[in-house]
């Protein structure tokens, strides 16, 4: 596979290493009332798509980034690649 | 008399002889020839044995769609089976041999399988399974493994280099048939980056085997022109003896290329195969067609072939199969290799044409609206039994038989990522339906038959792809060719008792098929799995569909409705030294070496691999014949004296930022954000799920810069999370991260003289006194007269010890200082094993420990877990089920009798237990011989094993019904109040 990578272009899939679910990076707060549901529900539970699946990977032997892509796990097509960093702002992630 | 069946003309260099043998008999051939054709025009047709039956074979077809002709080239080391006879290239010198036979290839002991035909039909390997139970193991096995298989290894390792390499095109073109060569001339001429891939060594598909001609030329000569104006142009690479393996995802496609097959002994620095991995944005398919055949009783004999293989070994190569040939057909193409025989001078008996209303043919005799029932000739075809038209039974002496059955386009690569190819009743054929994304099909591959209907798609493939790539395509300069309807009618047996072949290299039989309908497995995945069809070397290429018809006639659906099966990568069978590359032995994958490797080889260290590094192990010293004497030497001699040790493959990362002390402190459990500047500190890190990752000491250099310490093994993985923890999960924190576990070569330096050893190395104006420096203080110094170094004041073997840093490339020149400047403390050298015998009896925790199963609280750090702040796994460690009363606790073990040695991967049983899985009690992590104690000692996870102090239970190993009295002890057996590392 090809990930077109936002800063660097299209590179070769081995480069990267494969996490998951980009679900990841919602990580519940800590001092939620029901922290360890939460958590556990993250760690744990995941959807299983046959279709467009948003997921992690990091371009190990490239520039280091964590990207979210976004990949139809039937057909592989890629239809998105984003910076994870970019993905977790905008998802109400700072400090 | 050489080359009996060798006939004029042909694409063959006759001025070049070539010597060969075949089962140690030599014969001659010319360049140009394959083994195939070179033994065929020698009159040889019989060139093996088949798989189960064991029945006398010869080849089928002129290509690498081959079931039969399969045979061992060389010998020695490069002895290599299981190649195609009709795809070798003949070299001078060649030695080949006939495979799968117990005897000579004409009298096989094992063609008494061909007698117990019934015992071995379809599905008799499952049956073997069911009863008796016990002949499985004892009979049908090794029966089964003795007489299947096929060629042999040499069992010698493989002198040759195989190479993997990458290639970027615009274009790939796949074949170089008419069509391809049509679509690399056009997007060549248009100046498009294209790649053309053939799997043969004579670029031109069919055209070098038929007989019409391209404008005023003939088909092998406008493919040579085509392909000298291409060599001659930048743009193109042209890959001969390459055939394309796979369609992968995005346009990438597998490629293997045959570089010395064809040579005795591959050219001085050049490999024996490439494995190319090509990235193209368009691929033109052209892989054209494969011809398949008419089963009847026993078409299986040596000198049936396909009708097309006939005519190619007649033109191209000027090689017959047989003095009298015969032709059988349910289409046009076979009367075309009947008229080529003809005008080559070879006799042609009769062309049997089951079409009653086809076209008529002069020339030969022609038996409209009859079949083949049998052929005679059990070693070599000598004649076939035709029903004709009246019903009446014909023999007709021939020596050859021609078969078409009609032809299958090469749909393989369509199918790579899940298309499915569709039916097309007008051609009785398979033709590409949906397709990977950037694919196109052009020529025979795409149902398009004609030479004039190849050139046409080929162009017009290319030119479309082209236009998708914003490039115009210049106007493609085509030859007149012959364009001549497809007719066919289908017909894909005849009828008869006695075995009929489809799948010849897996022996399959109409009847199989019929079984496998009449024992239940119809579907077509069943069918294949029941039967074996299509599992063999060649993958079915010319029995698959023939196989699916049959079922289609059983279960009296179409074909179409029938199914067909899904092609996988690769096309043809790819050596695994292919795929292995250059990642073999020494080389399976990079060698890492610390900087005091060569200092400590010349010392004559023993080393060990670790991940990627070679650590030493140990260093003996003369007289010493056993690891232990060494490693109890080490030992003692640093907890005596002062030790040096190699932990440069510790992982380093450099954590830098306002935000990094606050970083830290969530990526460990225990608290960060106060270490003050000059202090180290130990951390344990855990996974979001409460497990322990990994540990290591962080030593802050100033307010905004720590240097964090992983273990050797999880350096990258560590690096990998803490990047995941700063870009996804905090992406504002003001913190910036490095791996600098290259950039400094670092030593332990440990023993009650290691402060006065560097006090020599550490440059006078700083103070390393216990006072000044003292435990867990770490700071940036120079060394040797201003190199600049750091210095940590940690101990991993519960000795006063440091950790000292110079940058790498000073490393060498480092352990060298030491030992000199430790000559007068008799300082040594240790390697991993006296580290590990050192941390055991000081009770830290390693990656035995850290095992991926065990939390804080499991390695005794459970109040190490900071509540009052968010760190990654504190939430979960929380969970009930990770405190239980009961939970395994790291705690220490001696033997009661301390004669008595343990091993690692002992379970604990209670006293008065029965060993088994119910009373365990949990198990032995870590152990090794104390010199210092004088006994043997062990780390492990016992339940509740902090409360147990001084109880008495059981080591146990089932596996070797051993078992020790161990007590249970303080996990520190060395020094347990710290003193030493404080002094």
């Amino acid at each position: 596979m090809i990930i077109n990578h936002p800063l660097l272009g299209p590179r070769d899939s081995q480069e990267f290493v494969y996490l998951g679910d980009a679900s990841l990076i919602d990580r519940p707060d800590w001092q939620a009332e029901n922290a360890v549901d939460q958590f556990h529900e993250y760690l744990y539970q995941r959807t299983n798509p046959a279709g467009e699946h948003q997921e992690l990977w990091f371009h190990e032997q490239g520039d280091r980034s964590w990207l979210v892509v976004t990949r139809n796990t039937l057909t592989h097509e890629i239809t998105a690649v984003e910076l994870a960093r970019d993905v977790a702002r905008r998802r109400g992630r700072s400090k | 008399m050489s080359q009996t069946n060798r006939l004029q003309g042909g694409q063959i260099d006759r001025s070049k002889v070539l010597n060969f043998t075949f089962d140690g008999k030599a014969f001659q051939g010319y360049q140009g020839d394959t083994l195939a054709s070179a033994l065929l025009a020698n009159g040889v047709r019989l060139m093996g044995r088949s798989f189960k039956y064991h029945r006398p074979r010869g080849p089928i077809s002129s290509g690498s769609e081959e079931p039969n002709a399969i045979v061992e080239l060389r010998s020695g080391a490069r002895q290599e089976p299981n190649t195609r006879a009709t795809i070798a290239e003949l070299f001078e010198g060649l030695s080949a041999k006939s495979q799968n036979h117990v005897g000579s290839l004409k009298f096989d002991f094992l063609a008494v399988n061909d007698r117990l035909a019934s015992f071995f039909a379809a599905g008799f390997y499952y049956k073997t399974f069911m009863w008796p139970k016990a002949f499985w193991e004892k009979l049908y096995e090794p029966m089964i493994r003795r007489a299947a298989g096929l060629g042999s290894l040499s069992m010698q390792t493989d002198p040759d280099a195989y190479d993997k390499g990458f290639l970027h095109c615009d274009l790939l073109v796949i074949g170089a048939g008419p069509s391809g060569l049509a679509a690399a001339l056009t997007a060549a001429r248009s100046g498009a980056r294209v790649i053309l891939a053939d799997e043969d060594f004579a670029p031109g598909g069919r055209l070098n085997a038929e007989t019409f001609t391209l404008g005023n030329t003939s088909g092998a000569e406008w493919a040579q022109a085509a392909v000298a104006e291409l060599s001659a142009m930048p743009n193109v690479r042209i890959l001969t003896r390459t055939v394309v393996i796979g369609a992968f995802d995005h346009g990438i496609y597998g490629a293997l290329e045959r570089v010395s097959d064809h040579l005795p002994v591959p050219s001085e620095g050049k490999p024996r195969q490439i494995l190319w991995r090509i990235y193209s944005s368009r691929a033109v398919l052209a892989a054209g067609a494969t011809e398949r055949p008419i089963a009847f009783r026993n078409n299986d004999r040596p000198g049936i072939m396909m009708a097309g293989a006939l005519r190619a070994y007649v033109n191209r190569w000027a090689a017959t199969p047989g003095k009298s040939v015969a032709v059988f057909t349910n289409n046009d193409d076979g009367l075309r290799t009947a008229s080529d025989l003809i005008a080559k001078g070879v006799k042609v008996s009769a062309v049997i044409d089951s079409r009653a209303d086809g076209p008529a043919f002069s020339g030969a005799e022609h038996l409209r609206g009859a079949v083949v029932t049998d052929a005679l000739g059990r070693l070599g075809l000598h004649s076939v039994k035709v029903k004709l038209a009246s019903g009446e039974i014909r023999q007709i002496p021939c020596e050859a038989l021609g078969v078409s059955g009609g032809w299958n386009p090469n749909v393989h690569l369509t199918c790579h990522q899940r298309g499915l190819p569709v039916w097309n009743a007008d051609l009785a054929a398979f033709v590409p339906g949906s397709l990977p994304p950037g694919m196109v099909v052009a020529g025979a591959a795409n149902g398009e038959f004609s030479t004039a209907a190849a050139l046409a798609s080929g162009a017009k493939a290319a030119a479309g792809a082209l236009d998708a790539l914003g490039l115009s395509a210049a106007p493609a300069d085509l030859p007149q060719a012959e364009d001549a309807p497809t007719r066919v009618s289908p017909l894909w047996y005849v009828p008869h008792k006695g075995r009929a072949w489809l799948d010849q290299q897996n022996d399959v039989t109409v009847k199989d098929v019929k079984l496998a309908h009449q024992e239940g497995f119809r579907s077509v995945e069943h069918l294949k799995r029941y039967t074996t069809m299509g599992m063999a070397t060649d993958q079915g290429k010319t029995s698959n569909i023939g196989g699916l018809a049959v079922m289609a006639e059983m279960t009296g659906k179409s074909i179409p409705d029938t199914g067909t099966t899904i092609y996988r990568p690769p096309y043809t069978p790819v050596p695994i030294g292919a795929f292995a590359g250059r990642s073999a032995g020494a080389d399976f994958r990079p060698k890492r070496l610390t900087p005091s490797h060569k200092w400590a080889a010349e010392q004559g260290a023993v080393f060990v691999e670790v991940g990627m590094w070679l650590r030493a192990q140990w260093l003996p010293r003369q007289g010493e014949t056993h690891w232990r004497q060494s490693v109890d030497r080490e030992v003692a001699a640093t907890r005596g004296s002062v030790g040096i040790c190699d932990v440069t493959t510790l992982g380093k990362i450099d954590v830098q930022g306002p935000d990094a002390a606050e970083f830290l402190n969530r990526i460990y459990c225990n608290p960060f954000a106060k270490l003050p500047v000059g202090k180290v500190r130990y951390g344990l890190m855990l996974r979001e799920d409460g497990m322990a990752m990994d540990d290591g000491t962080t030593a802050r250099l100033a307010e905004d810069h720590f240097v964090t310490t992983t273990t050797t093994a999880n350096a990258v993985g560590v690096y990998r999370h803490m990047e995941f923890c700063r870009q996804c999960l905090w992406p504002d924190l003001d913190v910036q991260i490095i791996s600098t576990t290259e950039a400094w070569a670092q030593f332990s330096v440990a023993g009650p003289n290691a402060r006065k050893l560097l006090q020599k190395i550490v440059d006078p104006e700083y103070d390393i006194s216990n006072e000044a420096f003292p435990y867990m203080g770490c700071g940036e110094i120079t060394v040797c007269g201003g190199l600049r170094a750091r210095l940590f004041r940690i101990s991993f073997s519960g000795e006063l010890a440091y950790e000292i840093a110079v940058p790498t490339r000073y490393g060498d020149g480092l352990v060298r200082a030491m030992m000199e400047a430790g000559r007068e403390f008799d300082a040594v050298v240790y390697g991993t094993e006296a580290l590990g015998v050192m941390r055991i009896e000081k009770g830290h925790a390693a990656g035995n420990e850290l095992n991926g199963t065990t939390s804080a609280l499991n390695l005794g750090m459970g109040g190490m877990v900071n509540k009052k702040k968010d760190s990654i796994g504190s939430t979960l460690s929380e969970r009930e089920g990770m405190n239980a009363a009961d939970a395994l606790n790291l705690v220490g073990f001696e033997p009661v009798d301390r004669s008595k040695t343990l091993l690692g991967g002992m379970h604990f049983i209670n006293r008065g237990a029965p060993a088994d899985a119910k009373n365990d009690q949990g198990y032995m992590t870590s152990v090794a011989f104390s010199p210092s104690l004088g006994h043997s000692v062990g780390l492990g996870f016992l339940k509740n094993g902090a409360a147990r102090k001084g109880e008495v239970i059981r080591a146990v190993n089932p596996l070797a019904n051993e078992e020790v009295e161990v007590k249970v002890v303080s996990a520190h057996f060395v020094d347990p109040e710290g003193e030493r590392l404080r002094g």
